[in-house]
């Protein structure tokens, strides 16, 4: 079978494959990625759910309770333990994460991931002019 | 089967159709939480929420803004300058609130000023305009606004006769002290529209409106629907009027003039 | 058919250079927009709606004017109409295109788009013009596209091709009743809250889309080898002059409702629009301006000597789509919000920025037109259908 065409597409496949790998090639040698430590609360030491559960699906349970506490008006949520909290970003979750800058940006950095919360939803440590 | 780039397509087509329709299907399952939701004991039910007010003790500039300056700083409403601004609940003058026009009005009345704010109506035209339901009615009456819903069409401002709502033209932010926010209530960004939301952040834990714990007793918040409540029997003792009640949205806030 | 876009002459690639450049020059402006938000324009909080959603109204008359030319050719069978029918459909297709650009460039989360779809609202008229709007643009583009090809390929048009322009038909009625329902339920706004306001959007863009597009196809045939029949320019002149007759009675309508009842919710956007109120008068040179050249448009298109003289029809054409514009475009919106719920007068005008964005999508509703009307033209010339006739060779 004849590649008609054959310099072009092999041309452009090298140069698709060199731009394609070079986030590989860039990070060659340098260490393996290090999770961030994040600033634990001080005074809590068990979260509305398990870590494990947090870690996956903290973004789930936050859209969750937006619904639950804004459209249909209830506002406290019985956890799988049978604590009560208040549905709130600020006003539970952050009351224990108080630094938003040195627990929740530091994974979300990492990963890239910029959630538009804090676009309206006011960080612990406040907002800088 | 039929060696064609056709079916190739068709067949490579089927699969990712499939492979999105089951992933979606995971992503939407959420397990391993409490599921669980109710009130706080505290919460303040009704079921129609309304007020009154009583406008010959917050007449002047003074007593309406020490309103407005509570929930505006409850609310993190920004003080924008000029045209653009936004304001949940505000003071104007009897030609400009109510619809009784009148060329020989009494020396009172033309110098006072009104208390304005969302009216919550029963019959509410935003409500029936907006495309996303991000603004929409309560079961107790309360008209909300979802400001994660709403995509700014400004359809509600349009259909509000009241003048009632104000739209984020740009990022509030620029026009708070963000020193003085109220940390327990977000800000709004630009492109949404707000109002007034009859303090339901305030309600659910046992809390009078904003507006309501500022007025020393001028503002009078309580179920309509329960004819023992403060609300009815301030409206059976005196004479009330509402704005603009020949368009037929029912509002909830009744001015003692 | 695409690839007849792709190559003309040189005016051409000037003209699509051109389009290009002014739409990347206003997306410079719209990303402000996007960053700053909706600050950068005249609106206030008390008109909170201006230039944009005022471009989407009358540009949803332009794309309901194709009827004009389909109802006749496909429920009476007016062959005289037979060549300009493609031109109807994709002005159409141009036209929805513009008018949901106004749409997205005026809401205030562009990316949160996609709630009207994911949260349906029936009760929301705003819900119903999204769906017969993109409805309407599919229809144009299924079945103008596949009549050209059809027609390329020296082949009788499909039969379900038929019954979607059927569809078509009535639904071209629907999107501009449905754009009208938008303003003629809010209880709030007096200068909208008539019955006749569909009536009269529906009279007005029956008079000023088919001018817009028998303008553009007169100049369609200065730069192709197309030529439109003469005697379905004359009728499409006649419906424009009819259908304008309509119009201004409609306004004269609301006019004597206003006056003779007295009430001042009634008048008082007419007074202030045509007379000024409260020291404010900045549209009334413009409303004036309308109303003259409405009437003068009549009195240029209603004698048939001077109708169908061609050298005069093009401004008679032009002085009625800039009186209709300044209608819908300028006094509908700014004299629906004024005077405010609170009897003040808040006054509008459109910023520079603003100017710029709606350019940009006024040049993204022409790049469209001009792409598929040089499709349509070029098919026309390969099949022989509609040509100007061979200058004659000099002995």
């Amino acid at each position: 079978m004849k590649l008609y065409n054959g310099g072009k597409i092999i041309t452009g496949l090298v140069i698709f494959l060199g731009i394609f790998l070079a986030p590989l090639a860039y990070n060659a040698g340098k260490a393996a990625y290090i999770q961030p430590k994040l600033k634990m609360p001080e005074n809590e030491k068990e979260c509305v759910e398990s870590k494990e559960f947090m870690r996956t699906k903290h973004m789930q349970l936050l859209d969750q309770w937006r619904d639950w506490a804004l459209r249909d008006g209830q506002r406290m949520y019985v956890n799988s333990k049978g604590k009560v909290f208040e549905m709130s970003l600020q006003k539970t979750c952050m009351k224990c994460h108080t630094n938003k800058a040195e627990f929740c940006d530091k994974c979300h950095n990492d990963a890239s991931v910029t959630p538009y919360c804090w676009d309206c939803h006011v960080q612990p440590e406040g907002l800088k002019k | 089967m039929n060696h064609t780039r056709r079916n190739f397509l068709k067949f490579a087509g089927l699969t990712a159709a499939g492979l999105c329709v089951a992933s979606a299907g995971g992503a939407l399952a959420v397990s391993g939480a409490g599921s669980a939701i109710r009130d706080d004991e505290k919460i303040l039910k009704a079921k129609r929420w309304a007020m009154v007010i009583d406008a010959k003790r917050v007449r002047t500039k003074e007593t309406i803004d020490t309103l407005a300056k509570a929930c505006h700083a409850a609310h993190n409403v920004p003080d924008i300058p000029g045209k653009q601004n936004i304001k949940w609940l505000w003071a104007a003058s009897f030609e400009e609130a109510f619809d009784q026009p009148n060329n020989y009005m009494d020396e009172g009345l033309e110098k006072s000023l009104f208390p304005l704010l969302c009216n919550h109506c029963t019959n509410a035209p935003c409500v029936r305009v907006c495309p996303t339901k991000a603004t929409y009615k309560r079961a107790d009456g309360i008209v909300a606004m979802d400001y994660h819903r709403c995509i700014g069409c400004r359809y509600c401002m349009a259909g509000c006769p009241f003048g009632a709502r104000s739209f984020n033209f740009m990022e509030p932010r620029l026009h708070l002290d963000l020193a003085a926010l109220n940390k327990e209530f977000p800000t709004r960004m630009r492109g949404v529209v707000e109002k007034c939301n009859f303090c339901v952040e305030r309600l659910a834990h046992g809390k009078q409106p904003a507006c309501v714990e500022a007025s020393q007793g001028a503002l009078v918040f309580g179920d309509l629907s329960d004819p023992a409540s403060e609300v009815r029997k301030l409206l059976r003792e005196h004479y009330t009027i509402r704005r603009k009640p020949s368009l037929g949205t029912e509002p909830g806030v009744y001015y003692i003039i | 058919m695409l690839e007849k876009a792709l190559k003309g002459s040189p005016k051409y690639y000037i003209w699509i250079g051109f389009l290009l450049l002014v739409i990347l020059g206003g997306s410079g402006i719209y990303l402000m927009q996007l960053m700053q938000g909706l600050t950068i324009t005249g609106m206030s909080r008390d008109v909170s709606w201006g230039f944009y959603i005022a471009q989407f109204t009358y540009l949803v008359g332009l794309a309901a004017s194709g009827v004009m030319i389909v109802l006749p050719y496909y429920f009476h069978h007016y062959k005289k109409f037979k060549d300009l029918v493609i031109f109807g459909e994709f002005m159409a297709i141009g036209a929805v295109v513009m008018c949901l650009g106004f749409i997205v460039v005026d809401i205030g989360q562009p990316q949160r788009m996609l709630n009207v779809l994911l949260f349906p609202t029936p009760n929301s008229i705003l819900f119903w013009d999204m769906v017969v709007l993109n409805g309407y643009l599919i229809l144009n583009v299924v079945v103008g596209w596949t009549c050209l090809e059809a027609d390329r390929q020296h082949l009788p048009h499909p039969k379900w091709s038929k019954t979607l322009a059927y569809v078509s038909i009535v639904w071209a009625f629907s999107i501009h009743t449905v754009t009208a329902f938008l303003y003629q339920g809010l209880p709030g706004r007096h200068y909208w809250l008539t019955a006749i306001l569909a009536a009269r959007f529906l009279a007005s863009a029956f008079c000023s889309g088919p001018a817009i597009l028998l303008l553009v196809i007169m100049l369609t045939q200065k730069v192709s080898t197309f030529k439109a029949n003469v005697e379905g320019v004359a009728t499409l002149a006649k419906i424009i002059t009819y259908a304008m007759v309509v119009n201004v009675f409609f306004f004269l309508l609301e006019v004597f409702t206003a006056f003779y009842s007295g009430i001042p919710g009634h008048m008082h956007s007419i007074v202030y629009l045509f007379k000024g109120v409260d020291g404010h008068a900045e549209l009334v040179p413009f409303m004036w301006t309308a109303a003259t050249l409405g009437i003068g448009s009549l009195c240029l298109l209603i004698p048939p000597k001077l109708r169908d003289n061609l050298k005069i029809l093009p401004w008679s054409l032009a002085i009625l789509v800039i009186a209709t514009w300044i209608d819908k475009g300028l006094g509908l919106l700014i004299g629906g919000f004024n005077p405010t719920p609170f009897e003040t007068i808040a006054p509008y005008w459109p910023t520079g920025k603003e100017l710029i964005v709606s350019l940009m999508i006024y040049a993204i509703g022409a790049l469209v037109v001009t792409i598929l009307f040089k499709v349509a033209t070029e098919v026309k010339e390969e099949t022989g259908a509609s040509q100007k006739e061979a200058v004659p060779a000099e002995n």
